[in-house]
């Protein structure tokens, strides 16, 4: 055993002093905070930064005097990753519940409008939504994976003592600051980054922190090759970081103030904004994604991905064309045409390194496929592709100008997303979770293959009909706003519009509260594989007299 | 310098860039010394030796 702890001859664990003394600052900063802060949300931000900053210390204090902070170099880290699983599931049902909430906000104005609660309104919660699905659960969802994968193909332990659970901790905190300052109204008002300047400069030490780990873990590595999994989890940390910084330039009004003042105006700010905006997209939640994509198949069909050399060509065709594609979202307004032009060209080549991934992936199945119909997980890893590969078609034909020019600004762009985020995320995501959890715990099994399968089957038809009455609505809210009469006045007047939307409304909120109940009976199924049961009706040895698992023919 | 040399000046430097690092790529990945390497890396992940976890 090799053991690294504190007495006076080990050497210096710069982890726990950079921790340590992280926690002073910010506790101190905190205090200041809560009583000369000169808006009401930083003064919440201050106690809950004040408590952090005191908790982390206590931590800290407690566990040296033990042995607490010592590990042993030569074993994986998982018990951080348990932790993962676990905060990935309860993020996913609070960022969908409030999803679900919002719908019916939307298909029900009179009903679930508050109008003497309004941090209880649709303003509010849509970026508490947005952030948790995407951030929380999505963000939650990569960092666990990636320090699975990165340790079992480096055959390495993670990086830096401690650091991996202030990076873990640091990121729980990060989303508990933007979700209570987004329903208090603090927001910089950016889409995806609407974090003020004092959360996003936690986040900046968090991410690092989360390179640092992860780089100096490929950097242990006894395995001559960085398998391809971890460039494009690297790809994502590592544009990320740079698209944070930069989007979220800023000068705060005073260093007690939430407000400030960004650093771009204008077009210029447009631009920036969708050029983080988009490869937020496409870094994290295509390149994260793809990255479990990489692992998680192979292992979960006992195969090779179909071909290494295509994912090579995949990783560096998609991360150098993504990165050109935002001002898609900027058509028609006052960035210039040739601008625009570029933006959609480029959307419109990344349908290749996107199907190129799509079929890499799914061909990993060849030779297996009898496996879909015995491993509802691996049917789960599969619906997660096709709906990749269709919200990537969807995509490049949105980002051209004409189609745009009746797609923009309408739920169809709402639909778009949620086929690729319920869809390619959310699916691809609860395969690894599925995965994971029997692999951490120890388990033979899940506790249960039957309400995996109910899972698969209630999240796809939610999505089914969460993005058809996007559709229906999107084209027809396109049709309606550009409908002229014969004397060259408007058809419908805006209100018009919005009551044509109550039906697909109502159809969206349906599709959203069953992918909701599937992620419940998920959380279910884990707690239960968690505990060490097992379905009583589901036997633990998958025997060929059960006519349901014979493979087919 | 016109709007029209620097776009000019743009695209095709643009397209040499991209075609130059995509040929390059593919001269990595289709190197016939390299493909044993690849088919090694390929079953990383199938590989599963269990060190010790906590």
């Amino acid at each position: 055993m090799n053991q690294v702890s504190i007495h006076p001859k080990a050497p210096v664990r710069i982890d726990i002093i950079f921790v340590g003394v992280l926690s002073f600052l910010v506790a101190l900063w905190a205090l200041f905070a809560t009583s000369r802060a000169d808006d009401f949300g930083m003064v919440v931000h201050g106690w809950i930064l004040l408590l952090a900053g005191v908790i982390g210390a206590f931590t800290l204090v407690f566990n040296s005097a033990g042995n607490g902070l010592s590990y042993d170099a030569k074993t994986y880290s998982d018990a951080i990753i348990r932790y993962g699983v676990i905060a990935s599931t309860i993020w996913g049902i609070v960022g969908m519940l409030v999803g679900v909430v919002i719908a019916l906000q939307l298909a029900f104005p009179e009903l679930l409008y508050f109008k003497d609660f309004g941090f209880l309104n649709f303003g509010r919660l849509r970026p508490v939504h947005t952030s948790a699905v995407i951030f929380a659960f999505g963000g939650n969802v990569l960092i666990a994976t990636s320090f699975y994968v990165v340790q079992r193909t480096c055959r390495a332990r993670l990086f830096g003592g401690i650091l991996p659970w202030f990076v873990f901790w640091g990121y729980q905190l990060f989303i508990v600051l933007a979700a209570i300052g987004y329903v208090l109204g603090v927001t910089s008002g950016q889409e995806y980054a609407e974090p003020t300047w004092h959360v996003d400069l936690w986040l900046t030490i968090v991410w690092v922190a989360y390179l640092l780990v992860f780089l100096g873990t490929l950097w242990k590595r006894k395995e001559p090759h960085i398998y391809v999994a971890n460039w494009f989890y690297l790809a994502c940390i590592v544009t990320i970081a740079m698209l944070h910084l930069v989007n979220n330039a800023a000068v705060p009004t005073s260093l007690f103030a939430s407000s400030a003042y960004p650093l771009f105006g204008g077009v210029q700010n447009a631009l920036t904004q969708w050029w983080y905006g988009h490869n937020a997209v496409g870094f994290f939640l295509t390149a994260g994604f793809l990255a479990i994509m990489y692992y998680f198949i192979p292992k979960q069909v006992n195969r090779p991905v179909y071909s290494y050399q295509l994912s090579i060509v995949h990783f560096w065709a998609l991360i150098f064309i993504y990165i050109w594609a935002g001002p898609h979202h900027l058509h028609y307004t006052a960035l210039p045409q040739w601008a625009q032009t570029l933006g959609m060209v480029f959307s419109i080549m990344l349908w290749m390194p996107s199907w190129g991934g799509m079929i890499n992936g799914l061909m990993t199945l060849s030779g297996a496929w009898d496996k879909l119909r015995t491993d509802p997980v691996l049917r789960m890893f599969v619906a997660s592709l096709a709906f990749y590969g269709m919200s990537t078609f969807e995509g490049p034909v949105m980002s051209v100008r004409a189609v745009n020019s009746l797609s923009h600004y309408t739920d169809w762009t709402i639909g778009h997303v949620h086929s690729g985020a319920l869809g390619w995320v959310g699916l691809v995501s609860f395969g690894a979770l599925y995965a994971l959890t029997p692999w951490l715990w120890k388990r033979k099994r899940l506790y249960s293959l039957k309400l995996v399968e109910m899972h698969f089957w209630l999240s796809t038809i939610g999505i089914l009909f969460y993005i058809s009455s996007m559709w229906v609505s999107g084209i027809q809210q396109g049709l309606m706003w550009r409908d002229y009469n014969e004397y060259g006045f408007l058809t419908y007047s805006f209100v018009e519009t919005v009551k044509a939307m109550h039906l697909p409304y109502v159809v969206r909120a349906i599709g959203g509260l069953l992918y909701l109940i599937g992620t419940c009976i998920m959380a279910f199924n884990l707690w239960m594989t968690i505990k060490g049961a097992v379905a009583k009706k589901e036997p633990l040895i998958l025997s060929p007299s059960n006519p349901n698992l014979v493979p087919a023919e | 310098m016109t709007y029209e040399q620097l776009s000019a000046f743009a695209q095709t430097s643009g397209m040499i860039y991209f075609i130059a690092i995509f040929l390059a790529v593919c001269l990595y990945v289709f190197w016939p010394t390299n493909r044993p390497k690849f088919d090694k890396a390929a079953r990383m992940p199938l590989e599963n030796e269990d060190i010790g976890h906590d």
